[in-house]
């Protein structure tokens, strides 16, 4: 596998492993990676979930004791805040849709036999699940987990005295996502690769499926940023450890001066957001990919403006290198580019309404089937919605003056980043389940548990917004020292019921996941009645994908409803229909 | 089903949109200069944001509504692989809307920031450090007299915390306190610096915020125009006692301005 030949389809035709060590753990296989790493991110998805809930009961109830963890120190509190944004972003909103389900159905959707190198794939997914461990380790650790937030910022993460889990927790923190960071550096070069290399005959840029080409430019923006945070870690571990000021300059921590001299807290900020900012695309994209096709799909009609949609994801992807800025427009930085940071970044709402257009355009006109992907998917575009508006707020330095560090900023990006990434995930296990597993979803649990999810996020998060514009900081452990926050503790406390039961809501999908797995009704090869490579092969698709031959593509991804076409819906292997006006 | 969606979008559309417009939470009262034109142009961006969240909400819950599966009585799918002019007219027009709403607002941040003090300003050094927030005066002298962070003692408190040089000649006459006194309707020069980790100086009701970054001494402007005390927030985490490193602006009129100003100089002789 070390040489990629051009006749990249038949150099990859590899035998199937027998023994259950390399068929199920360090398999080579896509399908089963795309699996280990799905199921990494549900172990950590309810990891963070069980954060969350810890920090929302501490911040109303800050004296209650809890079972296990005892009293929650102000500390423990931080240590909550900072574990739950670390996991929730790279283990699960950077694990599931790309590494999970793009491993999966990226080779599949363009006809390809497997990734373009395999090995590389399954040393990417031992890397994250190591990075994963270590990320875990640090609870246990003396000190514990660090606090220093998921943006980490020098000199509080650079200096161990900085308070408790700055020795040895951060530490790990900062190892794990350095190894994270390698890991998704392999994965990215093999989605670009593949994507590139491995396309069936006639399975043309212009008639990849919005999936593939979300996960395309996803791993684009995954090999520019995670190599900058992969320095950035490096540093800051040496500024920790060895002595150098890269981010330090002359300090005192708890009356001690410690050494260092002449570093810049900002370069931290610029190097972080740098990989940051294109993060949130990393974790967005591949759901907005998502929810393109299952809105096509399930109005059966032809995406509206699929060139459009594509020059946007491109469009969002290139610009959302040049707007890391607006995380900084307080942080110190001149002013003066404040300002073309805060014209870029409004420049990125354009192509994202542009989204919202085309996917409101799709519908319309449609004949919606509301099968259990579909709400997952029209959820998202409400969720996206929602979530988006807030961002022009935050993108003028003017308003950003109040709203900058208040609630205003997490309400914002759990719905957009979070909740919408989430429910794209959601939506592709509910449409790839049949795919993966040979079994349908029950559709009434799924139902129960769109209903808690949309109506429960929207409880939990878009009151934070209120909060935010009332002043409330984020990271507060407690609201007892300021006057003006004794007022918003029944907000608050409105905003934990509902993490309460949309976290209980959660259990319902855990049960049906589990359940159909081995209960569900049987699923046929093409449930959805839909069109791309996945749904003409085996269920589960057959080691090679295709059973020894190589599909033919003639049409594009979204032909539904041909006139004159016999069913309503037209293959992307079917023969090829007149072209379309 | 259709119904269903319709009515829960519209629903969390009505409630979310109703405590928006109600004002049930609000931004605190803007007692600076600066405020009523940061507060007009959140409220410009709040009515042209809430009309597009509004519309497309309802459009949402709309469409799936009245295009829901209804079996044979159906009518055609529209078979369109889109509109050229169609994405041509929302792109420009969601251009102009956004980067509009954006130069909109560059005077005010260039008002705020781009332009120094003004020579006749109350100057103010703020200094943060875990978990506290010291402000010092510079004194009849109007100079501010050297620091050196060997001489910090944070236990002790005031001067010895900021680590003040007695040897100074400059420092003799600087006054170091807890509480932030400024006189109303004169412009405040306030020169941010931290000692050891990045603290953001919050005054929700003058509209300011900035970050205090160990390195830097960061020079910024308000000119506060109502008289009252003022609380003043940490808004960078700044470790474990983040949420209570809480101090009060006290904003009086000059001449009791003056007075208090005497009398911790006549306390420091």
């Amino acid at each position: 596998m070390a040489t990629h030949e051009s006749a990249a389809q038949e150099s990859h035709a590899h035998a199937a492993p027998q023994g259950f060590i390399r068929k199920w753990v360090f398999s080579l296989d896509h399908k089963v990676i795309g699996l280990q790493y799905y199921f990494l991110a549900l172990a950590a998805v309810f990891v963070g979930m069980f954060l969350s809930l810890l920090m929302r009961i501490h911040l109303i109830w800050p004296t209650v004791a809890l079972p296990i963890l005892g009293d929650i120190k102000p500390e423990t509190y931080l240590t909550l805040v900072t574990m739950h944004g670390t996991i929730m972003v790279f283990f699960v909103l950077t694990t599931a849709p790309q590494g999970g389900f793009g491993n999966y159905f990226l080779p599949i959707q363009i006809g390809a036999p497997d990734m373009a190198f395999p090995v590389l794939n399954m040393l990417s997914f031992w890397t994250t699940f190591l990075g994963f461990i270590v990320m875990i380790a640090a609870f246990f650790v003396a000190g514990g987990a660090p606090l220093h937030g998921w943006t980490g910022y020098a000199p509080l993460s650079a200096v161990q005295s900085s308070g408790p889990g700055e020795g040895l927790g951060a530490d790990l923190w900062i190892i794990s996502i350095a190894i994270f960071c390698i890991g998704a550096l392999m994965g990215a070069l093999n989605f670009i690769t593949t994507t590139l290399d491995m396309r069936a005959k006639g399975m043309t840029m212009m008639r990849m499926p919005l999936t593939v080409w979300a996960w395309f430019v996803t791993a684009i923006l995954g090999l520019l940023a995670f190599g900058v945070l992969l320095s950035g870690g490096i540093l800051l571990l040496m500024d920790r450890n060895l002595g150098t000021s890269f981010f330090v300059p002359l300090i005192t921590m708890n009356g001690q001066v410690t050494g260092h001299r002449g570093g810049s807290p900002l370069l931290w900020q610029h190097l972080f957001w740098f990989f940051g900012h294109p993060e949130v695309y990393i974790a967005i994209l591949p759901a907005m990919g998502m929810c393109s096709q299952l809105l096509s799909v399930f109005s059966r009609k032809p995406i509206f403006g699929y060139k459009a949609m594509v020059y946007a994801i491109m469009a969002i992807g290139f610009l959302g290198f040049m707007v890391w800025g607006h995380h900084m427009f307080m942080s110190g930085m001149s002013p003066y580019t404040a300002f073309a940071f805060s014209i870029m970044t409004m420049g990125i709402g354009v192509p994202s309404a542009i989204k919202t257009f085309n996917w409101l355009g799709t519908l319309w006109g449609g004949r919606i089937r509301f099968s259990s992907p579909m709400l997952f998917a029209i959820g998202f575009v409400s969720l996206f919605v929602s979530g988006g508006i807030s961002g022009p707020f935050l993108a003028q330095p003017v308003l950003d003056i109040q709203l900058h560090d208040t609630y205003f900023v997490p309400g914002h990006f759990h719905l957009i980043m979070g909740v919408a990434s989430i429910f794209g995930i959601f939506a592709a296990t509910y449409y790839w389940f049949p795919k993966m597993f040979g079994r349908m979803m029950n559709e009434k649990l799924a139902l129960w548990h769109f209903l808690f999810s949309l109506i429960g996020t929207y409880a939990i998060f878009m009151p934070m917004h209120y909060l935010g514009m009332a002043g409330m900081p984020r990271r507060y452990s407690q609201m007892t020292e300021v006057n003006y926050l004794h007022d918003l503790v029944g907000l608050q406390k409105f905003i934990t019921y509902a993490a309460f039961i949309t976290i209980a809501g959660q259990l319902i999908f855990l049960v049906n996941l589990f359940w159909s797995m081995f209960k569900g009704k049987k699923a046929s090869d093409n449930p959805w009645e839909a069109t791309t490579l996945e749904w003409t092969t085996a269920t589960p698709p057959p080691h090679d994908n295709f059973g020894g031959h190589t599909p033919v593509v003639n049409n594009g991804p979204y032909e539904y409803s041909v006139p004159g076409a016999p069913r309503d819906y037209v293959m992307q292997n079917d023969p090829e229909i007149e072209p379309a006006h | 089903m259709g119904l269903l969606l319709l009515i829960i979008i519209w629903l969390i559309t009505l409630v979310s949109t109703y405590f928006f417009v109600a004002k049930t939470w609000w931004l605190p009262v803007g007692a600076s200069a600066a405020a009523p034109g940061i507060d007009h142009h959140f409220t410009v961006t709040f009515i042209l944001m809430g009309v597009v969240f509004v519309a497309a909400q309802l459009a949402l819950g709309y469409a799936v509504w009245l295009y829901r599966d209804r079996g044979s009585s159906s009518s055609k799918v529209a078979y369109s692989h889109g509109n050229t002019t169609m994405e041509i007219v929302w792109t420009v027009l969601t251009t102009i809307l956004f980067v509009g709403l954006n130069l909109a607002s560059s005077s005010i941040w260039a008002s705020e920031r781009f332009r120094a003090a003004e020579a006749n300003a109350v100057r103010v050094e703020v200094t943060g450090m875990q978990f506290a927030w010291y402000f010092r005066y510079p004194g009849p002298d109007g100079k501010f007299g050297a620091t050196n962070p060997e001489l910090e003692d944070a236990s002790a408190g005031g001067e010895a915390a900021l680590g003040l040089d007695t040897k100074d000649p400059a420092s003799k006459d600087d006054i170091v306190t807890g509480t932030m006194v400024v006189p109303v309707n004169r412009e405040i020069e306030v020169i941010l610096r931290a000692h050891d980790v990045i603290h953001s100086f919050f005054i929700p009701n003058m509209r300011f915020k900035q970050d205090a970054v160990p390195g830097l001494a960061i020079h910024m402007h308000f000119t506060p125009v109502q008289t009252g005390d003022y609380e003043i927030l940490c808004a960078e985490l700044c470790g474990l006692g983040h949420y209570k490193m809480h101090g009060m602006l006290k904003v009086v009129s000059q001449e009791e301005f003056d007075k208090w100003l005497a009398a911790r100089e006549a306390e420091k002789q």
